[in-house]
């Protein structure tokens, strides 16, 4: 057997069997699930059931204003700021009462200040009710006719509004792109460090342990590097692939398990909420639309690119983290020291990436998606959007072979430095020294 | 014809001779000792024996043919001083795994690994982890992993470094062993009253040069210093003579004499006896290889003075 493959037998199945892999493996996606059910079911315990009084002298709200599940209205005209809370209401709702042309002066008088899911509803309902009564009234057109038109409308539009021209996608599948975008740029820098790091600790184990000098007298320096990258970059696959199966597993689970109007709930609810939780809710939210729009997603090519910027971005990462495992000693912070200077376009690439989930097309995104030390991150939030009309062909192999040819440059540099460097006892060499490595 | 010979070998730091111009060789079956204090280049030297580096200049052959690593290297096995296994993993897998990087087979590698145990008495071992094991037990476990692949030329750097009396008779048994069984050793230490015991042939090198090449009793009847030890009855008062002068006398009645040029052991005794003193013992006495190591290395600076520190990177240990 080629002794490059037994090396990676030796890293992967050594890696494979620990018991910390495996309860990773299976854990992760369990938390992920668990942590977005919990999510879900505290935004739903949320939504309270607001009763609120209106009082309406001119009736321009009557007859349309309509109680929904977040809020119920009352028409009265007993109840005022004094005694609203003693017959049972949350909020008084004064409607002005200088006709239906001044519509400005709503007052809304609560004593503890409504949930802001509340608010929006009420604001959204009222405007609602006002725009119904200002057509029935000024242009005797009865409302319902008008959301007959409209969702006759809506119905003809639906497949134009996904892809037109501009190449705009519809609001929903926007935030289901960005949703995923997210995810799968985050697991790629989560990935980038973890396995990264798992590598330089691996060669600085064999150069500690004088492994390596056992080792190299045996098979080339490059072979043992090589069989350590792809040894653990196929313990990191095998990850990622027990935990696709695992979370589709586990959603089609959960989808069967909780209603589709708590999901809705859920989704209209997630909008409002503020502060830290909102990306969390927008998150929710994408996964409740995400049941309609799922299928708008081209899931082989996110899944196929994933792994493809999976690799690629490891591959030429690893090997630079090689290269320091081999430098340094036993000294964690010599490590760190020389590991700084890789993880800087590292942390640059999610700042891109936060940047380019909203604007995909801008330029700095572009080229960052094409430039291979960032393009791993920065193209992986790109693609969800949509190939060929966010990201054209030319720009996805353009950064793919730019990436090949990257990491391929980053080995070959690793390698000089791996060589001499595992062989090296001391102090940790200095930059001159290590490019004086690079160059013999 | 010699298993291994270096011819005029060479190694060149940025500023420094790690090896500089060495040539040596060593017969098949012997067990060679290379000597030299910290920084002498003895590393470097092995690295260039078991293909690691590649010399500036000189020569290498195996077995008569140029050195190359990539073929002769499943001929050779190398073990390093201290450590060298990998602490989680399991004992029979970590010589399983070395087995084959030399280029065993699976099943004769599963074979030898065996035969080894049961030798010494490992069997319990397999599925243990090497950060279980003692020191004493992992230089064993290394040991096993060196010459599992019967290589022709075994290297050992300070095989015995952490091995109580016990085991380390038991490693050098094995030695003696594989050496009868044709295995060439080289030795790398500086521990020298090993080196008597074992070497047939040492090799002593400083500040990148060899300074002493010999057997071990060459190399002692090099530095003898024509000192005897005789002991008496009871010492007896001595008349000056021109054919010794005394060294060292010590209590337990005997007289360390050193014999002066011209002239043999047997005069010494002749004119001890005219002189009627009564002899119980006479032998010479021999500088122990410690003492030779001591003397020649004394002479030069007892360690390399680095030029800068790029010199003492490349020179590695």
């Amino acid at each position: 057997m080629n002794k490059t493959l037994i090396i990676i037998k030796r890293e992967y199945l050594s890696r494979v069997r620990k018991k910390t892999f495996i309860l990773s493996t299976l854990l992760t996606p369990l938390l992920f699930a668990l942590f977005f059910a919990v999510v879900i079911y505290i935004t739903v315990k949320n939504v309270r059931n607001e009763k609120v009084a209106v009082i309406d002298p001119t009736g321009i709200l009557q007859q349309n204003l309509t109680s929904s599940k977040a809020v119920n209205y009352q028409f009265t005209t007993d109840a005022d700021t004094g005694n609203f809370l003693a017959k049972g209401f949350t909020a008084v709702l004064y409607a002005p009462n200088t006709g239906i042309n001044n519509t400005g002066n709503f007052k809304l008088v609560s004593e503890k200040s409504l949930s802001r899911v509340a608010n929006e509803r009420i604001e959204k309902d009222i405007t609602q009710a006002l725009e119904s009564n200002l057509i029935s009234q000024k242009l005797h057109i009865n409302p319902k006719q008008i959301d007959s038109l409209k969702q006759q409308a809506r119905t003809i539009s639906i497949d134009a509004v996904k892809k037109d021209e501009m190449g705009e996608l519809s609001s929903s599948n926007f935030d289901l792109a960005s949703g995923i975008g997210y995810v799968t740029a985050f697991l790629i820098y989560i990935t980038l460090f973890v396995y990264g790091v798992m590598v330089m600790r691996g060669v600085m184990e064999e150069k500690t342990n004088r492994i390596a000098e056992v080792i190299v007298s045996s098979v080339k320096p490059f072979q043992l590097m090589l069989g350590k990258i792809v040894g653990i970059g196929a313990v990191g696959l095998t990850q990622f692939l027990m935990w696709i199966i695992l979370l589709a597993l586990l959603f089609s689970g959960i989808s069967m398990l909780i209603p589709a109007s708590v999901m809705e709930q859920a989704a209209q609810a997630g909008g409002g909420m503020g502060g830290a939780n909102a990306q969390t809710s927008d998150a929710i939210r994408n996964i409740a639309s995400a049941q309609q729009t799922l299928s708008s997603v081209n899931w082989p090519m996110v899944i196929g690119s994933f792994i493809f910027y999976f690799l690629g971005g490891y591959l030429f990462y690893a090997s630079l983290f090689a290269a320091v495992g081999s430098a340094v000693n036993e000294d964690a912070q010599d490590a760190q020291s020389l590991t700084f200077p890789i993880t800087i376009p590292i942390i640059l690439a999610i700042v891109i990436m936060i940047n380019s989930i909203n604007d995909p097309s801008s330029t700095l995104a572009v080229w960052a998606s094409i430039i291979p030390f960032t393009s791993p991150i920065v193209m992986m939030s790109r693609i969800p959007f949509g190939v060929p009309d966010t990201v054209p062909y030319w720009q996805l192999g353009l950064s793919a072979v730019l990436l090949v040819a990257g990491f391929l440059a980053t080995t070959w540099l690793s390698a000089k430095i791996y060589r001499t460097g595992i062989l090296m006892y001391g102090k940790k060499p200095s930059w001159k020294e290590m490019i004086k490595w690079i160059s013999r | 014809m010699y298993l291994l010979e270096t011819r005029n070998l060479k190694k060149y730091y940025a500023t420094q001779k790690a090896v500089d111009d060495i040539s040596f060789g060593i017969e098949p079956g012997k067990i060679f000792g290379l000597l030299g204090p910290n920084g002498a280049g003895k590393t470097t030297l092995l690295r260039m024996i078991t293909g690691i580096f590649y010399p500036d200049e000189g020569q290498i052959l195996f077995e008569g043919k140029p050195f190359d690593p990539q073929n002769d290297i499943g001929r050779i096995g190398y073990m390093p001083e201290e450590r060298g296994l990998y602490k989680k993993m399991k004992i029979g897998e970590q010589a399983l795994y070395l087995a084959q990087l030399r280029g065993l087979s699976k099943s004769e590698a599963m074979e030898g690994i065996k035969e080894w145990f049961v030798k010494l008495e490992m069997e319990s071992w397999w599925n243990k982890k090497v950060e279980d094991l003692s020191k004493g037990m992992s230089q064993k476990l290394q040991f096993v992993t060196t010459v599992l692949h019967r290589p022709k030329l075994i290297i050992l750097d300070e095989p015995f470094s952490g091995l109580d009396p016990v085991n380390s008779n038991v490693i050098k048994e094995e030695i003696h062993e594989l050496a009868r069984r044709g295995a060439t050793i080289i030795f790398s230490t500086h521990r020298m009253e090993q080196v008597e015991e074992i070497c047939d042939q040492i090799v002593l090198v400083n500040r990148g040069k060899k300074i002493l090449d010999g057997t071990v009793k060459e190399v002692k009847q090099q530095f003898k210093k024509h000192l005897f030890r005789v002991g008496f009855e009871a010492l007896p008062a001595l008349q000056e003579t021109p054919v010794f002068s005394v060294a060292d006398a010590s209590k337990d009645g005997t007289l360390t004499v050193k014999i002066n040029d011209g002239y043999g052991p047997n005069a010494v005794l002749q004119s001890l006896m005219q002189q009627g003193a009564v002899i119980h013992s006479f032998n010479e006495v021999l500088p122990s290889l410690n003492d030779i190591f001591i003397q020649l290395v004394e002479s030069t600076p007892a360690s390399r003075q680095f030029l800068n520190r790029e010199a003492s990177m490349a020179n590695g240990r």
